[in-house]
């Protein structure tokens, strides 16, 4: 492999890291956000649950946006297709992601019970959409989308429509997505909460938990025996200069090649299948923490055996296989990749040490949240 | 295929839309940012609450802000993928650079101390808190040093390369992104704009206590802390508007002639148009007030320098059209698969204007075969709307002036001790809020039309760059966006007002003007 090589694939696992980072801590948000309406019934109770990601859930959405601003810096071209080919799907998360932050901060500034209600509503769709989209996007992935290039221009060629990408399959991926949102939120609200909201959510993890690991398995199953994958025969000499001359051939089980070539990588399904059920065990015992620790064991697992079958594809293209997207033909040039993951370098460091520092001060003390603290502090919480 | 003229005009307004009301949100969170950080720092060096409670009260108002500018801001991103995805492949290279960077240095410094600022009184010391601040409005200013880093790219492409292997523009030096002189004073320009704005805000929302004759103590400190930084900032923010003008007059001469209504190359000094009424199709300003040779003065600060005129870059951009069109053709035989070296050293003659060779696609899908006609159109073309450039662009300086002289006249009477009792100036100060908006707009606007037709300055043209989406995908959208962004505006809006009339009472802390009526 040459240093070029090398350094995509760095990038490709940076990007990958990421969106690990993003599942695990804008996941319980997304989670807790689909929750709300359900899990509190009074207006103090849904205080409860959008005090425990409240003051939080900024920071954490940042990894979001972070993922989107490094595919354009990384992979321009795999920025550009997804973008533009999925163009309502894409719209319509961000205009979900309009609720949160005014649903966060303007729903307790007025007292109205309507107004509250609209704006708990509003962060349920905030929440749920994007869950369900991110899935759908990663089923559409799996699936293969419809495009090709100009070969001189290189100008994109997409013939899906919006409804295109609502196939049952990556429909089944938008709800197994949701599942996995559901069981994280649940389980970061059962560790920061005590009380009825405390005991919902705990029932909730329990309940969600198994549902994940049903359609984890389905989906595993599907991709082993049913869903045609991709899988990249030959490569030309010179990937990043002549993007549209890959070989790649299409069989049944072709996401699942990667898992018997190196077989370390089935740790990582079988964490997204153990981590769930570990959740179940621990919210069922009441082992707050532990519960909590092995949701974010199964949303790594599950996150990563996605990409660990889908490497080195970034977005397969259905019409024209040949013309794929891969981690080594579309990427930026290396100065370009050298720059991003030398800031990424010193700056995630950083990032960890601050954000440790602002949770500990904001849940130190083993700080719960409770209708009673939500009552005594009604005017500096959300 | 290239989209079609109206579905780039649609892409073109639905950024332009989420751009203006991002703008709307965006001065305010960097200059209260710092303000918030003012007014805290003298908490922790008097210990007088009372500076607190203006963090506490300020900060509200910077949090019901805020909210409105995150959302927004993230429609801009979104659209680069979503509507402009060529632009997206062929400058993503070095322009997403910036952008990846601002996520991992500035965004993530900002939100997650965000949190903390409002949800830490109680678990932070002093200092921390004082420190959490400091982060946030550091998070700010940094993340606008990234995004200006990235629209200076797109003003003054330095820093990269055409590659004709990957039909793209790559990275060559990214210090010299980085130091870009159009993007480095346009940071200083836009951020100080912001602590204009902050200012103005602060001092108007106070005054309007002081003429209630409410929790006096609190508005006057409020005022004066915000006077203080507006004196400075609205003198700065006209400096750097100069040194911005002058890296504008080096950098993007058309632009300029555009912003002065210059549309012959006079012999310097150049007469200076005051007032102008100009006609983008006579290629003549109807009627100007001329001020004697003043131009070079003010663009270039010579009395020597030669202002060239729009005619005059005209005729320039013509032949960089023609060697453009030279260009593309090298261009299609390389692609096609002919790596003679001749040819490719042919090329690279030629490259530097194969922008200009681009414009022609509109009008001829194969750019070599151009008739002299399609060329006079597509320099016509490179000519942005005079008019409209030159008064948005007085607007702003206007504005500009009479913030200073307001700021002069408030830190004055501050320091004769006469200003509470200037009833009429304290209203004046209310109805001044708006103004810093406008100028900002007003600023933006000139900056991004006036880059017109181009997305990356003659390099790309805007045309080539939006995504080939059908008109009806493009008008639900851009509805569907201004319709978002209306309401929301109208709820921070009703929230905005709502907060800043109830004033300091609205941090609870039971010391101030409506809690004493409860009792």
């Amino acid at each position: 492999m040459t240093e070029y090589a090398l350094l995509q694939v760095l990038a490709w696992v940076a990007l990958g890291a990421v969106m690990v980072l993003f599942s695990l801590t804008g996941g319980f948000d997304l989670g807790a956000g689909t929750l709300l309406p359900f899990l509190g019934k009074t207006d103090k109770e849904r205080r409860v649950i959008i005090n425990i990601i409240g003051p939080t859930w900024d920071g954490n959405q940042v990894w979001l946006i972070i993922i989107g601003a490094g595919i354009f810096a990384i992979w321009p071209r795999a920025y550009a297709v997804s973008f533009t080919g999925f163009y309502f799907a894409m719209l319509i998360v961000l205009w979900a992601l309009f609720m949160r932050p005014v649903g966060f901060e303007y729903r307790s500034k007025l007292t109205s019970q309507s107004w509250r209600t609209f704006w708990d509503w509003a962060l349920f769709v905030g929440s749920i959409v994007p869950s369900i989209i991110f899935g759908v996007a990663m089923g559409n992935l799996l699936l293969g989308s419809p495009f090709s290039f100009d070969p001189i221009t290189l100008r994109l060629n997409y013939t899906g429509s919006f409804f295109n990408l609502l196939h049952p399959f990556a429909i089944l991926c938008g709800v197994l997505s949701l599942s996995m949102f559901l069981m994280h939120g649940a389980s970061y609200l059962q560790l920061r909460s005590k009380g009825i909201v405390h005991e919902r959510a705990k029932k909730a993890a329990m309940l969600l938990s198994l549902f994940f690991i049903a359609l984890y398995v389905l989906t595993g199953a599907l991709l082993q025996f049913v869903i045609s994958g991709y899988h990249v025969a030959a490569l030309p000499i010179d990937p990043t200069n002549n993007p549209l001359a890959n070989t790649v051939t299409l069989y049944k089980g072709a996401w699942m090649e990667n898992y018997y070539q190196h077989p370390w990588m089935w740790i990582a399904p079988a964490l997204g299948f153990l981590g769930p059920l570990f959740v179940y065990i621990n919210a069922k015992n009441n082992n707050k923490l532990k519960c909590f620790y092995m949701s974010v064991v199964g949303v790594i697992g599950a996150v990563s055996s996605i990409g660990f079958s889908l490497f080195p594809f970034l977005m397969p293209s259905s019409t024209f296989p040949n013309q794929s997207l891969l981690v080594w033909n579309s990427a930026s040039s290396k100065l370009s990749l050298e720059g991003i993951l030398l800031v990424a370098l010193i700056m995630l460091p950083i990032i960890f040490y601050y954000t440790n520092f602002v949770y500990k001060k904001l849940w130190g003390r083993d700080r719960l949240m409770t209708e009673s603290v939500v009552t005594d502090e009604t005017h500096s919480l959300y | 295929m290239l989209a079609s003229v109206a579905s780039v005009e649609l892409s073109r307004w639905q950024f332009g839309i989420s751009a203006s009301f991002h703008f709307m949100f965006v001065p305010l969170t960097l200059g209260l940012s710092w303000i918030l950080f003012a007014m805290e720092s003298a908490y922790l060096y008097t210990g007088n609450v009372i500076y607190r409670d203006m963090t506490k009260f300020w900060g509200k108002l910077f949090a019901i802000n805020f909210a409105v500018g995150v959302l927004t801001g993230l429609s801009l991103e979104f659209q680069f993928g979503t509507n402009w995805s060529y632009y997206s492949q062929y400058v993503g290279d070095i322009f997403g650079t910036p952008l990846a960077i601002e996520g991992l240095v500035a965004f993530m410094l900002e939100s997650t101390f965000l949190g903390l600022f409002f949800f830490g009184w109680d678990s932070l010391s002093k200092k921390q808190h004082l420190f959490a601040n400091f982060c946030l409005a550091l998070g700010s200013s940094l993340s606008a040093l990234l995004i200006l880093i990235a629209n200076g790219f797109m003003q003054h492409p330095v820093g990269a390369f055409f590659n004709y292997q990957t039909m793209r523009m790559e990275t060559g030096n990214l210090w010299q992104l980085i130091i870009n002189p159009i993007a480095q004073i346009g940071f200083i320009h836009t951020v100080i704009g912001g602590y204009v704005t902050g200012a103005v805000f602060v001092c108007g929302i106070s005054a309007y206590y002081i003429l209630k004759g409410r929790d006096l103590a609190f508005a006057k400190r409020s005022f004066a802390i915000a006077a203080g930084f507006g004196l400075i900032a609205s003198f700065m923010v006209i400096f750097m508007g100069d040194a911005n003008g002058l890296a504008v007059a080096k950098n993007q001469p058309m632009k300029l002639a555009a912003i002065e209504a210059e549309w012959h190359t006079q012999k310097a000094p150049a007469a200076f148009n005051l007032i102008a009424f100009p006609s983008q199709k006579e290629h003549r300003n109807l009627y100007a007030i001329k001020i004697p040779d003043m131009l070079g003065l003010i663009v270039a600060h010579s009395f020597n320098v030669q202002i060239p005129g729009i005619e005059n870059l005209l005729a320039e951009n013509e032949v960089k059209i023609q060697n453009g069109i030279k260009a593309y053709g090298l261009l299609q035989q390389i692609r096609a698969g002919n790596n003679d070296p001749a040819l490719i050293s042919n090329f690279n003659q030629y490259k530097d204007d194969l922008g200009f060779g681009l414009l022609l696609k509109r009008y001829t899908e194969n750019v070599t075969d151009a008739t002299p006609t399609q060329i006079k159109m597509a320099a016509l073309e490179t000519v942005p709307n005079v008019a409209t450039l030159f008064w948005s662009f007085r607007v702003m300086v206007a504005i500009g002036f009479f913030l200073l002289l307001f700021f002069m006249i408030a830190v004055t009477c501050l320091y004769r001790g006469t200003l509470w009792k200037k009833n009429i100036f304290l209203k004046h100060a209310i109805y001044a809020i708006p103004l810093p908006w406008i100028a900002a707009l007003c600023g933006w606007f000139v900056t991004e039309h006036g880059r017109q037709p181009w997305t990356i300055y003659n390099q790309l043209p805007t045309d080539l760059s939006a995504s080939t989406l059908g008109v009806p995908d493009v008008s639900l959208s851009m509805i569907t966006f201004l319709l978002f962004f209306t309401l929301l505006f109208i709820v921070e809006l009703k929230l905005m007002f709502k907060f800043a009339k109830l004033g300091p009472s609205a941090i609870h802390t039971g010391k101030y003007h409506f809690e004493q009526e409860e009792k």
